[in-house]
């Protein structure tokens, strides 16, 4: 936050998106400044997952821009925003489920700027140790967690500079919520990552992040930092009371 | 037994020929998930181009029979790829996306676009070609006769063995094979890891295509007749074989294009030659009702 008039990292002007007639998302502002953690909190169908797929060009954002590292990066394909430097860890993690863990690795390093392949490794497993002990499994075989470990290891095998989540703890034990929780504080505390996160666990979040947003049907309706959020009357009714974390 | 060695040889030459093709059919699917229908065709064009590459190579009098094989098999295969990466950019590509029985009936259109274009191009006669590699080895001989094993039959075998095996290399170790497998699993999710889907799929249609040529090739060598419409059987037994093994499985591809070329070596040889279409057909049928997933496929993996 004290970047002040820097650029930010990803700016979102004025974004909108359509599935088919169906218009997902309207007028989106929103930046993430480098080494920031920002936290997009939300009900069920607010958009949360569709913004983070627009920023990836798919569906494709309208009626604005969306800028990363100073990029116009509205109108690439999907591979090439990749390639730049954002790594997404999708809604349901999306593991190859007929490939085994290291070869999840393996796609995950495809777009690495700067090849260090046993070096990235080394960090994934230090971050991460089961996956080392199941690199031969198949990542179908995998459980919840450690599915939603190596969708995150994936992401960072690619050295991005923005990392993507997509309610990393949706669906896990608490414990593994916490173990993922310490670990994108820590790759955002070491590796200076810019993360931004997508979590129905509000209250968890709003402890972790920098700042955040919340979205209700397909705008941007609050910002502030993770305390003012915290202590909003409205935002506790709404994210944090009955559904706890 | 004599006759039933030589029509197992039979059998596993056709079978290669079959196996080959039909690894363009269980790729392609794998990854777009539609079945190319010009798929045959493109096997077709790969036999023409070998019959004229022959033409010219014995125009300039070359005499080295494998180098004049070697030389053809590198043309055809590059003409053919360019066939195969020309028919998913202008008939497939630009459907994408759209209902699922447009690519389809798109590849349909582009199977018969591509009979007439050869038949306007070559004529609509029987092409001959005389054999060029001739002999071979006598495996036993009882009663007059000789069970035979051609030197012809030996080069098609070993080369679909060598190809198969480089093939299964590709897909299982490098990083295309990793991206095709990837785009085959979840394409979106290929994309966002920065794989360009896309080109991942331009290169297996030009694989495909590539793996055809060489069993137009060996038609063209072996067989030795080629016209503008032996796609369309030679690609529905193909077609059949990947069935037969599991769309979308490799492995699958191979071995059922070994048992139908088998299934048709020895239904002719034990019962009626005339009928050797019927019995592969029916196995695609029995397939089909008995065993959808085939004898490799997988199940379809239920996605959350």
């Amino acid at each position: 936050m004290s970047a002040g008039a820097a650029e930010p990292l990803l700016a979102v002007r004025g974004i909108a998106a359509y599935y088919g007639a169906i218009q997902a998302l309207s007028g989106i502002d929103l930046e993430v400044r480098e080494g920031e953690i920002v936290t997009l909190i939300g009900a069920n169908g607010a958009g949360k997952s569709t913004l983070l797929m627009t920023i990836c060009g798919n569906p494709r954002g309208r009626g604005g821009r969306i800028v990363f590292d100073g990029r116009d990066i509205t109108a690439l394909p999907t591979h090439a925003i990749a390639r730049l430097g954002i790594a997404h860890v999708p809604e349901g993690r999306r593991i190859f489920p007929h490939m085994t863990v290291m070869e999840n690795l393996q796609i995950g390093a495809v777009c690495a700027a700067e090849q260090d392949f046993e070096g990235d490794l080394d960090y994934v497993f230090a971050l991460f140790p089961i996956l080392d002990e199941r690199r031969h499994q198949r990542g179908g075989t995998l459980s919840g967690g450690e599915q939603q470990m190596l969708a995150i290891g994936r992401a960072l095998m690619s050295r991005p500079r923005l990392l993507l989540l997509d309610e990393p703890s949706l669906g896990l034990a608490p414990l593994v919520v916490r173990h993922i929780f310490e670990v994108i504080a820590e790759i955002n505390a070491e590796r200076d990552m810019t993360v931004f996160l997508v979590e129905q666990n509000a209250y968890r979040a709003l402890g972790l992040a920098d700042r955040a947003y919340v979205m209700a049907n397909g705008e941007i309706r609050m910002e502030g930092t993770g305390e003012e959020l915290l202590a909003d009357a409205d935002i506790r009714a709404a994210y944090l009371e009955g559904g706890h974390g | 037994m004599e006759y039933f060695l030589q029509q197992l040889i039979n059998g596993l030459t056709l079978g290669a020929v079959y196996g080959l093709i039909a690894i363009g059919y269980t790729m392609v699917y794998g990854i777009i998930g539609m079945i190319n229908f010009a798929h045959g065709e493109i096997y077709m064009i790969g036999s023409f181009i070998a019959l004229i590459c022959f033409t010219i190579l014995g125009l300039t009098g070359v005499a080295s029979v494998p180098l004049a094989i070697l030389v053809v098999l590198v043309v055809t295969v590059l003409f053919t790829a360019a066939y195969g990466w020309a028919v998913e950019r202008l008939a497939y590509r630009p459907l994408r996306g759209s209902f699922r029985l447009a690519p389809l009936i798109s590849a349909i259109g582009m199977a018969i676009f591509l009979q007439n274009y050869v038949q306007l191009l070559q004529g609509a006669r029987v092409k001959a070609m005389a054999p060029m590699v001739t002999g071979g080895f006598v495996v036993t001989e009882k009663a007059g006769f000789q069970v035979t094993l051609s030197y012809m039959q030996i080069t098609i075998m070993a080369l679909t063995v060598v190809l198969m095996a480089g093939f299964s290399l590709v897909i299982s170790r490098t990083a295309l094979g990793r991206a095709q497998r990837a785009c085959e699993q979840d394409q979106k999710m290929a994309a966002l890891s920065g794989i360009d889907v896309d080109r991942t799929v331009s290169l297996t249609f030009l694989l495909g295509a590539g793996l055809a040529a060489v069993a137009g090739v060996m038609t063209t060598l072996h067989y030795g007749v080629i016209d503008f419409y032996i796609g369309f059987l030679v690609g529905l037994k193909a077609f059949t074989a990947a069935v037969l093994g599991g769309i979308g499985s490799l492995p699958g591809a191979m071995l059922g294009g070994i048992l139908i070329g088998l299934v048709e070596a020895f239904w002719a040889a034990y019962f009626a030659a005339e009928y050797k279409d019927v019995a592969a057909f029916s196995i695609l049928v029995l397939v089909l009702i008995f065993r959808p997933t085939g004898l490799m496929g997988r199940p379809e993996v239920e996605k959350v």
